[in-house]
């Protein structure tokens, strides 16, 4: 029986089996940010123990910090404790550390594949759940807490038992406007928040296949946000392209027996998986969220759903629209909004900033939006100012901001104020996520745009 | 950390019927910013549990005086969202032991595990004799046994087994956590590393 490229890499990184128990994982990679670290490094000096391979762990500060003025002092004391905390710890364990004003410096899981940390066939972890983007270069990619961070920095090593494999296969081609973001959002519709839970996801088919290597980082990162474990897409030519010539890259001989071991990356024929999905390219169209988690989406165009017509939970679906303040029947296009928020680890990358350009170029934002345009590193920031990009957003009426997670998690001052909606490119739409009160809709940068342009929540297919 | 051995655990609890309770309800993100583990119960369900100007919501359950205790039992699919281990910490630091529910998401469980709270994964039908039964009385007990590895509700005598594996239970059982036993692997994992392909 054939082996899915799950398989492949997994096995090829178990130091032991235990019986009845989890599998001692090696991790190659360990990415560190300043919020899930700084317990896992008290607890390895409470423990007497060191950093095991700290050339394996890298450490960015990027869910606190500010959007402006990063060149002035942090001014919240909390976050710059942290802060400070990160870059101790770094500085005490020999780790690279990729600090605020570092030139390097942006969100944990953008940075990863920009320098070449990301690479086929490796295992990686954070302390953050939306680790599963790597995944999109064919590594396993997972978000732990911060007692496994502790464990991957005394030992390299994770244990966990082998997650199931589930295949999500969509062919045909992707409609005009339709992005990787509703392709994402479009599974979790599908299969709910929890219906990938216990396993580990393998994207297949025409549609990923053609996709470019961010817009297969947006799908891999939602991965989480249906449950699984991580998600995950073979290498191909793309994926080597992309990481060629980067700093962290293997390079040289390097590179060509790294190749040789890439090459064996893909599902064999025959390889079973515990489940499979198909969907079809066609049945996508843009898409939006209506209530309290990734799973309540929904085809832009479409009425929200009534309680009936989702079955489950009755009662916290009902608690879920009152908080939302919507009705179920009712259309999301032509929502007045209030906030738009570009950016974080979904997306955040230059395409992203690219696509929302092409729909706002030539025309102005609604007076009445607040829009917050955040790079998902300085890396990304360069490169909209260097294509023209950031004048084509100043004469629309927007402003850059400087990179970090922002407005995803509202853990610096970019919240969003109590009953405001804000059409988000972000991953969650819980409760009070952008901020306490705060109403969010997910969308793809193509549908933000669109609606930062009309103030009400628009279908980008409009301007197309 | 290490944290206190588990065993067989009787206690009344606390009712969340509501599926989907993501981690940033457990603990929002803005209570994060700590740099050494403390204080993290007073801020469990924060904004489920407190007004913005901090005075108690009433009508929060862990606001309601008639119930308590060191189990918490929650709706189907509890724990989704961000890894953020400071959800499992809220709970453990608020005096939870173990947390039931008839779905858990993948990463909370494991947080759970690690710092000493036992995620109790029962069926649907239970779930739902379990809320019966605290709504006729809040003072219900029930009793969480894990070297049997059964849970019972002891008004009823209804009862169901869970299951865990034997790894983790025996952790759980002596206290132990992961870092202990990777700890005596350094060798083997410096030779391991030798053979990978990058």
């Amino acid at each position: 029986m054939g082996k899915t490229l799950f398989d492949k890499v997994w096995d090829t990184h178990v130091v032991r089996k235990i019986e009845d128990g989890p599998d001692v994982l090696f991790i190659d990679r360990h990415m560190v940010h300043e919020v899930t670290s700084p317990v896992a490094f008290l607890g390895l000096k409470t423990r007497g123990l060191k950093v095991m391979y700290p050339e394996r762990t890298f450490a960015t500060a990027d869910h606190n910090t500010p959007t402006i003025n990063q060149h002035l002092p942090v001014e919240d004391p909390l976050s710059a404790s942290q802060l400070k905390a990160l870059e101790e710890n770094a500085k005490e364990h020999g780790i690279s550390h990729w600090g605020l004003g570092h030139e390097k410096n942006g969100i944990v899981h953008v940075v990863g594949p920009e320098y070449g940390i990301t690479v086929p066939g490796v295992t990686m972890v954070c302390g953050d759940s939306h680790t599963s983007t790597h995944g999109a270069f064919g590594a396993i990619a997972f978000g732990i807490g911060t007692s496994e961070v502790e464990m991957v920095l005394s030992s390299q090593c994770i244990m966990q038992p082998k997650p199931k494999k589930m295949r999500i296969t969509i062919n045909g081609k992707l409609s005009k406007g339709v992005s990787p973001k509703d392709v994402a959002l479009y599974i979790i519709s599908k299969l709910t928040t929890s219906g990938a839970t216990g396993y580990f996801a393998e994207y297949a088919g025409e549609v990923f296949e053609e996709m470019s290597m961010e817009g297969r980082m947006t799908v891999c990162n939602l991965s989480i946000e249906m449950g699984a474990r991580g998600g995950m897409i073979a290498p191909d030519e793309k994926t080597f392209e992309y990481i060629k010539g980067r700093e962290f890259t293997p390079a040289g001989e390097a590179w060509d027996k790294a190749m040789t071991y890439w090459e064996t990356l893909k599902t064999d024929d025959g390889a079973v998986f515990d489940k499979e999905y198909t969907f079809d390219a066609a049945d996508i169209e843009p898409m939006i969220t209506y209530g309290t988690n990734p799973g309540m989406g929904m085809g832009i165009s479409k009425q929200i759903p009534t309680a009936e017509q989702v079955g489950g939970g009755v009662s916290t679906y009902k608690k879920s629209l009152g908080y939302m303040q919507f009705e179920e029947g009712e259309d999301m296009i032509g929502k007045k909004i209030d906030y738009v928020f570009l950016g974080s680890c979904t997306n955040g990358r230059i395409e992203d900033f690219r696509a929302f350009a092409s729909i706002v170029k030539g025309k102005k934002k609604a007076d009445h939006v607040t829009a917050w345009l955040v790079p998902g590193s300085h890396k990304v920031e360069a490169a909209i100012k260097e294509e023209g990009i950031l004048d084509v957003l100043t004469e629309a009426g927007f402003k850059l901001r400087e990179p970090g997670c922002s407005a995803c998690l509202a853990m610096n001052d970019d919240k969003v104020p109590a009953g405001k909606l804000a059409v988000s490119t972000s991953n969650r739409n819980f409760e009070g996520r952008q901020g306490p009160g705060s109403r969010t809709l997910l969308a793809s940068p193509m549908v933000a745009a669109a609606s930062a342009v009309t103030g009400v929540v628009t279908d980008p297919r409009e301007f197309l | 950390m290490a944290y206190d051995k588990f065993d067989i655990l009787t206690s009344s609890a606390v009712p969340l019927p509501i599926e989907n309770v993501d981690t940033d309800q457990i603990i929002p993100a803005r209570f994060l910013k700590a740099t050494e583990r403390k204080g993290f119960g007073d801020n469990l369900f924060r904004d489920w549990r407190y007004n913005a100007d901090g005075s108690p919501k009433e009508e929060f359950i862990l606001n309601n005086p008639l119930y308590g205790g060191k189990i918490l039992v929650g709706g189907k699919n509890f724990g989704s969202g961000s890894s953020r281990e400071h959800a499992a910490w809220s709970v453990y630091d608020y005096g939870f032991r173990c947390v039931v529910s008839s779905f858990f998401a993948d990463i909370f469980k494991n947080n759970c595990l690690n710092v000493g709270v036992l995620p109790v994964q029962v069926s649907e039908t239970f779930l739902d004799k379990i809320f019966t039964a605290m709504e006729a009385n809040p003072k219900t007990e029930i009793k969480v046994d894990l070297p049997t590895q059964t849970i019972t509700i002891l008004a009823t005598g209804d009862s169901e087994s869970f299951e865990i594996n034997t790894y983790k239970k025996g952790n759980l059982l002596n206290g132990f956590d992961d870092i202990d036993y990777l700890q005596n692997m350094k060798d083997e994992i410096a030779s391991f590393s030798e053979t990978l392909p990058l």
